[in-house]
């Protein structure tokens, strides 16, 4: 798993920066970040306020771009690519999940996950196949038809782990899944994540929450928007 | 994207906002309403008139004496003349004078016209009972008359007039005829009416000479001959001046009405361009408006994969759709405040298929142009810049 340089990484960032003008000065949000993450990797992403995590976050899905460096998303260089394709990407090779979940809040959850199918242009009936296996997947069959208003916070974050899921894309993207929800719910939304991890696909998260962290295989830190890997995953977290 | 996703979505915005959207709609709704209104009106009228202008009859000269210069009247003599040009069918000189008619204690104001015997067949009268003015009655100054249906009916109510007297002005005339109904049309009723000799009516309203004549043409080919004999025989009469007279034929008022009617949709073409770039407006308004409040909406759509084409696909649609949807109720309102304009003024109201067809395309157009300002803002938004607006 560790062993990026053989077989080809998911993910590669490579010097990595990622500047605003602030003013007149330069505020350096990211600082010369590389970081490879392998297919079926957990990996957690801590660090304290400010230090970068969004934007790195931002720039790994393809909802920003970086002012220098270069990153590979399945062997394709993706940082310098036309606004069109980026849409492409994120449409088929991401799948976001928001802090404060960003549902559609006039769409159902079968619409909100129908979504992503819709933008790839994908038939009624086998979308809707699709958006209700998801949906089945994070255990809201039920809620179909309910609007996000009509549904609990940690119901509205299934609803967007969902959506991230119906296009089976190869990597999920979380920027504090679970910053907006109580630790009960955080914790069933985490068991979800991990459940998702097993059954093989790649998760990469933001976090602020430690106990949320540890369950991570690979704990990867930021520090005013330089990456350290110090330790590595695997004395921090004894898992698997 | 498909396209019937683009307009699942355009209707489901359209819905969640219903007032607003009905507000935006409201300016193409009116400018579309009135214009489908006013041009059918002013089709409906300009159609009237050129009936009435063809009812004349087809092939109709008309002349008028205007009674200017050293010689100011023309005799009947004269006008009688103009039945011996070639390709001359009839040739009716006439006088028209309102007077009073009077039977029993019964009385009427109407029209007097004293004309000749061939002003019926001309202006396409019918009888109903006894007979028409004839040459001899104009020839010894009979004081008959003849009598158009409304008049009589007015008079004499459901009795036959023909062989009772009646008196005009206070002059007793014996009724030798009753026209047949003949119905109103733009310029006024054709039944309200009394017909006397010419030479009689000379003498009883003391106006020797006619006012105008009506000579009809044996054919559309011989019209152009025959104005021009009627005008070289005219100029020889009025030596002094070609004001004194005037000639029309039937293009003419065809041309003229034509030209009416011409300006008068020109005139409504305005005011429906007025109207409806103030509905434009009105859209791109609330379009600008949308495209900020939905700024969070557009940055989600693109962080899951919607393209610039997407948003500004989903954007142009609904523009589209609500300035298509006022059109439509714009048709809607327009054709029954024509159906409504007409029962109430006895207008008849035409409403063109073309003209429908413009009007929605032009409330596509409108949308489209409108609508591309908006739509093209949101679809350039950054998906960062979309995401962090609050
Ligand atoms: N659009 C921007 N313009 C200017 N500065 C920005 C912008 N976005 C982020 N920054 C700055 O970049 C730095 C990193 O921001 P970032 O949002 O990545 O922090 P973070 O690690 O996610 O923090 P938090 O844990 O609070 O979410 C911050 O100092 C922030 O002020
Ligand atoms: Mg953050």
């Amino acid at each position: 798993m560790m062993d990026g340089k053989t077989e080809r990484p998911l993910v590669r960032v490579e010097q990595v920066s990622k500047e605003y003008a602030m003013g007149g000065e330069v505020l350096k949000a990211l600082n010369g970040v590389s970081l490879t993450v392998g297919y079926g990797e957990f990996v957690a992403i801590i660090g304290p306020s400010g230090s970068g995590k969004s934007t790195l976050m931002n720039i790994l899905g393809c909802l920003d771009t970086p002012t220098s460096g270069k990153y590979w998303l399945e062997g394709e260089e993706v940082s310098r690519l036309p606004e069109n394709r980026l849409a492409e990407i994120r449409n088929r090779k991401i799948g976001f999940i928001f802090q404060n979940f960003n549902l559609l809040p006039k769409l159902t959850a079968l619409e909100n996950v129908e979504l992503p199918l819709i933008y790839r242009g994908m038939k009624g009936a086998e979308r809707r196949e699709r958006a209700m296996e998801a949906l089945r997947k994070v255990g809201l069959a039920d809620r179909t038809r309910h609007r996000p208003a009509e549904l609990s916070g940690g119901q509205q974050q299934r609803v967007a782990i969902a959506r991230a899921l119906a296009g089976s894309p190869p990597v999920l993207l979380g920027d504090e899944p679970t910053g907006a929800l109580d630790s009960k719910t955080s914790g069933e939304v985490m068991e979800l994540m991990l459940e998702l991890n097993r059954e093989g696909h790649t998760i990469i998260l933001i976090t602020h929450n430690m106990d949320v962290a540890d369950q991570a295989k690979r704990i990867v830190r930021i520090a005013d928007g330089v990456l350290d890997e110090g330790g590595g995953a695997a004395c921090i977290s004894p898992r698997d | 994207m498909h396209f019937a996703q683009g307009l699942k979505m355009a209707f489901k915005s359209i819905r969640s906002n219903k007032l607003r959207s009905i507000l935006t709609m409201l300016g193409v709704i009116i400018g579309v309403g009135s214009v489908i209104a006013l041009v059918g009106i002013g089709q409906g009228t300009s159609k009237q008139i050129e009936e009435q202008v063809q009812s004349l009859g087809t092939n109709l000269l008309t002349v008028n004496i205007l009674g200017r210069g050293v010689t100011s009247t023309l005799a009947y003599e004269e006008a009688v003349q103009f039945a011996g040009i070639e390709g001359v069918e009839y040739a009716a000189p006439y006088n028209s004078n309102n007077a009073t008619l009077k039977y029993g204690t019964a009385g009427a104001g109407v029209n007097v016209i004293g004309t000749n015997a061939d002003y019926f067949p001309l202006r396409g009268y019918e009888l109903a009972a006894g007979r028409f003015i004839t040459q001899i009655d104009l020839d010894f100054h009979q004081k008959v008359a003849v009598l158009g249906s409304a008049t009589a009916e007015e008079l004499f109510g459901s009795e036959n007039p023909v062989g009772e007297y009646v008196r005009i002005n206070g002059v007793r005339y014996k009724v030798v005829g009753l026209l047949a109904e003949k119905g109103s049309s733009a310029l006024g009723s054709n039944d309200e009416l009394a017909v006397i000799p010419l030479t009689t009516a000379e003498r009883m309203f003391r106006s020797k000479g006619v006012r105008s004549v009506y000579i009809q043409a044996e054919s559309m080919d011989a019209l152009d001959a025959v104005q021009a004999e009627v005008e070289a025989r005219l100029a020889k009469i009025f030596r002094n001046g070609d004001d004194a007279y005037r000639v029309f034929n039937q293009a003419d008022m065809l041309e003229t009405a034509a030209s009416v009617s011409g300006t008068l949709s020109l005139a409504l073409g305005g005011i429906a361009g007025i109207s409806l770039l103030v509905g434009g407006i009105g859209i791109m308004n609330i379009m600008l408006v949308s495209v900020t409040e939905r700024t969070r909406e557009i940055g989600i759509r693109k962080a899951i994969g919607a393209k610039k084409r997407d948003i500004l696909m989903q954007f142009l649609i609904e523009s589209v759709t609500i300035s298509a949807l006022g059109g439509l109720l714009g048709v809607g309102l327009g054709l029954a405040a024509g159906r409504a304009v007409s029962s109430l003024v006895k207008i008849d109201v035409v409403h063109s298929a073309d003209m429908i067809a413009l009007s929605m395309g032009f409330s596509i157009l409108i949308g489209v142009v409108f609508g591309m300002y908006p739509a093209n803002k949101a679809a350039n938004l950054k998906p960062i810049d979309a995401l962090r607006f609050e």
